[in-house]
């Protein structure tokens, strides 16, 4: 909700320091949790005979037998708290290494389904959180320091719109509009009609106008830029069939990657900062030099660890060109480096993606249609590394948007808050009275400073997603941890049931408490101690 | 914050202070007046409120509610008998020539015989009474926990906050099907307790900060020494101040409670058939999405615009009561005020 909730969870008058606190925290955690299983035991024992489809057998013999293992196996025959203690030793065998979130109604072991399930579904509510923080973070910074400007009224609606969408409605909608119309689209060839290159192109030059706060004629002139640019990329898009095979090259890389380091220096340190510049630039030529090479690397035997690995030597890379260039600030050159050749990772990452896309969308298995909706993966899809993360990518991508459109908006409208109230403390005048740049000021003291309350709402709203997740999850048709909940619940299935509430309970006590101990560390300001 | 007036200097014009500005304009009015006049200046807020007393007058005399008849030809229990086109026939201005209602305004699905539009206003009845359930529920149990563990702090406080972190956790499913087993119901009223049971956990957690800090403030000193009791300075002097968090927070959770139902419905535990909730429609329909879409998109729409409105009217109200809240003014509300100011200060000075 809108700033409705508030970092409260610390009073001043607890003595001790940060560590103290945080334990504590831990061990208030704990017994929540185990306050929270208990209820939660106690509540789904009461939700309904387990026994109700064992009962229903027709054959006498096979149901007297039925009712008997069940009874054994789900521990039915004592008395509920004593089988919640039953439960909770199983659970506790998580310490030790062997876990046991006991059997469901059909015999099957729960422990294996939440391990498979798990992961599917944080797959999708991590993926939702990166995207809603990234997105989230920029528009609201960009809305505050562009206040009262069409874009900021225009975002301020969609906040509000967002806000009101039911998850479940905006998913078919999204299957329904964006993955088939698309899909359709892709099968007729990819083609834009002229009505959608000018509503693409009047689209893109009215963001550009109302994003800007310059005189009229200027903010016209770039707006019709924009338009234009937009206009004939997507007439060389449509012309040249390029949804259909897309790639960059390595003409496009080179100029992406100079915008790159340009933006990054330009956020980072100013483009009058020679050094900076230089160790972005340089980092970017050899992003651009490694290009051919790590095409050729990149088709043989690739997998996750690699790739990281690969990241991980890039930004390694960049620092020590930062490094290298020297001048005064060698530490603010590294950051300049490192933040361009992450982006040049990504850029290179996602042209050999789209250098798979022909080959998984000719797959008999996708038949010409990317776009999924239904499972979290095509089953039977045979492929190497790009394929598959290429199928990964298309499943989660529709889940994914339904899924952060609130917290995009919840990220957005406390970020936009956040900021402009620290962009009206006395200490943001008092830098810009000295004689900072306007850069300086917005990203050293504005932006961390605006950072610190976010961080709270960041983690208040991931417990929160796990509940979206379970609509979202029904919505696509994956089998994860909603599926494990909503059936355990209609089939009066307690175990499953108590997995997913295990889970989910963690996470919320989880999530509260990092957002009390990251605001007590993050702000010096909150007493813990004395 | 700082208190120090902010000059606001016009290149080459008089110096406007922004904080004289403001006070000029609610100088000499109640506090309730001034959040009043606040509130009305919100041009969203004063929509979104005709908005939602139209939608409310449609859906409760539509189809009848309790003692209030109805006025159209079906409601939504009837068998409609079969129609050749299921399209809407509702003809509105800027997509057709004049307003008519038509037979069946949102459309008909004659597979279940329905009229839509019939169901959408019993959707919206259900609608409106899960926001007031869910709204005076989670007000009672929010504020008196909050309150409680504010004021009285020490072990109260670590008690009822351990026990909000708890209430955290548990999922409205989960209560919504204990419940509905175990008194062996299900509708509209199983659904908004189980809603309003577990949704005041951010109120308490404001209003226990709200209460922190004004039980230090002089007047509850003032209060305590002429001889209240804590109910009196907890009900009658510390809560009127914080009347504002409460109101606002309130107007937001039931529009996030609206969406909650219509989750709960859609998943298959909220109401179900033969009653009927805008949830539930969608579930219902949400195959239909490709081939009659008016089926799916009318109960989305009516969900979408309800929450819209009410979010704006607690953006609204929290733009009317929050004292902290500076509004700052537009380059063109200076200008008009700067002669003004001009003169007053002329007149202070001679």
């Amino acid at each position: 909700m809108l700033g409705s909730q508030t970092p409260t969870g610390i009073s001043t008058e607890e003595h001790g320091t940060l560590l103290t606190f945080i334990i504590r925290r831990i061990i208030a955690g704990f017994f929540i949790v185990l306050g929270a299983t208990f209820i939660a035991y106690i509540l789904v024992a009461n939700a309904g005979d387990p026994l109700t489809n064992a009962r229903q057998l027709q054959d006498p013999a096979m149901r007297e037998n039925m009712i008997k293992s069940l009874t054994t196996s789900l521990h039915l025959d004592v008395n509920p708290v004593a089988r919640y203690f039953l439960w909770l030793r199983g659970i506790g065998g998580c310490f030790v290494g062997a876990c046991d979130f006991g059997k469901n109604i059909q015999q099957g072991d729960v422990t294996s389904d939440l391990g498979t399930y798990m992961g599917t579904s944080l797959k999708l509510i991590f993926s939702a959180i990166a995207l809603a923080i990234i997105i989230g973070l920029t528009v609201g910074i960009v809305t505050a320091l562009k206040q009262y400007s069409g874009f900021d009224y225009a975002v301020t609606f969609l906040t509000f719109l967002f806000f009101s969408l039911p998850v479940f409605w905006v998913g078919i909608v999204l299957k329904d509009l964006v993955a088939i119309k698309f899909n359709n689209f892709l099968q007729a060839g990819a083609v834009f009609t002229t009505a959608w290159i000018v509503i693409l192109a009047l689209f893109f030059g009215l963001l550009a106008y109302s994003v800007q706060s310059a005189p009229f004629l200027r903010k016209l002139t770039i707006a019709a830029i924009v338009a234009a640019v937009v206009a004939l990329l997507s007439w060389y898009i449509s012309s040249t069939g390029w949804l259909l095979d897309p790639k960059l090259g390595i003409i496009v890389i080179a100029i992406l990657s100079a915008a790159i380091a340009a933006g990054v220096t330009t956020l980072t340190a100013g483009l009058a900062n020679k050094k900076a510049l230089y160790s972005a630039l340089s980092t970017a030529a050899v992003g651009v030099a490694l290009y051919y090479p790590l095409l050729s690397f990149f088709h043989s035997g690739m997998n996750l660890w690699k790739l990281l690995l690969l990241l991980v030597i890039a930004i390694v890379v960049g620092i020590a060109v930062g490094y290298l260039w020297g001048g005064d600030d060698k530490a603010l050159n590294a950051r300049t480096g490192a933040l361009t050749a992450l982006g040049i990772s990504i850029i290179i990452f996602i042209d050999r993606l789209m250098r798979a896309w022909y080959t998984y969308s000719n797959n008999p298995e996708i038949g010409g249609r990317p776009l999924a909706t239904a499972s979290p993966s095509t089953p039977n899809l045979v492929g190497d590394f790009w394929i598959q993360s290429l199928d990964t990518l298309t499943h989660l991508l529709l889940p994914t948007i339904t899924l952060m459109l609130i917290s995009v908006a919840g990220h957005s409208r406390y970020a936009r808050a956040s900021m402009l109230e620290v962009l009206n403390q006395d200490y943001i005048r008092t830098a810009r009275s000295k004689g900072l740049t306007e850069r300086t000021v917005i990203m050293r003291h504005a932006f961390r400073n605006a950072l610190i309350p976010i961080t709270t709402i960041i983690a208040f709203d991931i417990s929160g997603l796990l509940g979206g997740a379970v609509v979202t999850e029904r919505v696509y048709g994956w089998t994860a941890m909603g599926t494990l909940f909503q059936n355990g619940l209609q089939n009066t299935d307690p175990n499953p049931v108590m997995a997913f509430f295990l889970v989910n309970a963690i996470l919320a006590v989880l999530c509260n408490m990092l957002a009390d101990i990251s605001y007590a560390a993050l702000d010096p300001r909150i007493r813990v101690g004395s | 914050m700082s208190t120090v007036p902010h000059d606001h200097r016009e290149p080459g014009g008089p110096v406007v202070d922004e904080t004289s500005f403001e006070q000029k304009e609610v100088a000499g009015l109640s506090q309730g007046q001034i959040v009043r006049r606040r509130f009305r200046r919100h041009k969203g807020a004063m929509i979104s409120v005709v908005v939602l007393i139209l939608i409310v007058i449609l859906a409760a005399t539509s189809i009848g509610w309790g003692p209030i008849p109805h006025w159209w030809k079906w409601t939504y229990s009837e068998t409609i008998p079969f129609v050749d086109d299921q399209s809407p026939t509702l003809k509105i201005w800027p997509f057709s020539n004049g307003f008519a209602w038509g037979d069946h305004p949102f459309g008909s699905d004659n597979e279940q015989g329905r009229d839509l539009f019939a169901n959408v206003m019993r959707g919206t009845q259900q609608t409106l009474i899960v926001i007031v359930i869910l709204g005076i529920l989670a007000t009672v149990i929010g504020v008196v926990i909050g309150a409680l563990a504010g004021f009285y702090r020490g072990w109260v406080d670590s008690v009822l906050m351990r026990f909000t972190d708890l209430v955290i956790t548990l999922p409205a499913i989960l209560i919504t099907a204990v419940l509905g087993f175990v008194f062996n119901a299900s509708g509209v009223f199983v659904v908004a307790i189980s809603l309003g049971l577990l949704s005041w956990t951010g109120l308490a957690r404001l209003v226990r900060g709200e209460f922190l800090t004004l039980r230090e403030r002089e007047f509850v000193d003032a209060a305590k020494v002429a001889g209240a009791s804590d109910a009196r300075i907890i009900f009658k002097h510390i809560l009127p101040n914080t009347v504002g968090v409460i109101v606002v927070n309130v107007t937001l959770l039931m529009g996030g409670g609206i969406l909650s139902e219509a989750a709960l419905s859609f998943l298959g535990f909220g109401i179900q058939y033969p009653d009927i909730s805008l949830g539930s429609l969608i579930s219902l329909y949400a195959g239909k999405m490709s081939f009659q879409p008016w089926l799916f998109i009318w109960p989305g729409v009516m969900i979408i615009v309800i929450v819209l409105a009410i979010n704006f009217i607690g953006d609204g109200l929290r733009d009317a009561f929050d004292p902290r809240q500076k509004r700052i003014p537009k380059a063109k509300d200076l200008r008009r005020g700067a002669p003004e100011a001009a003169t007053t200060s002329d007149a202070a000075t001679a």
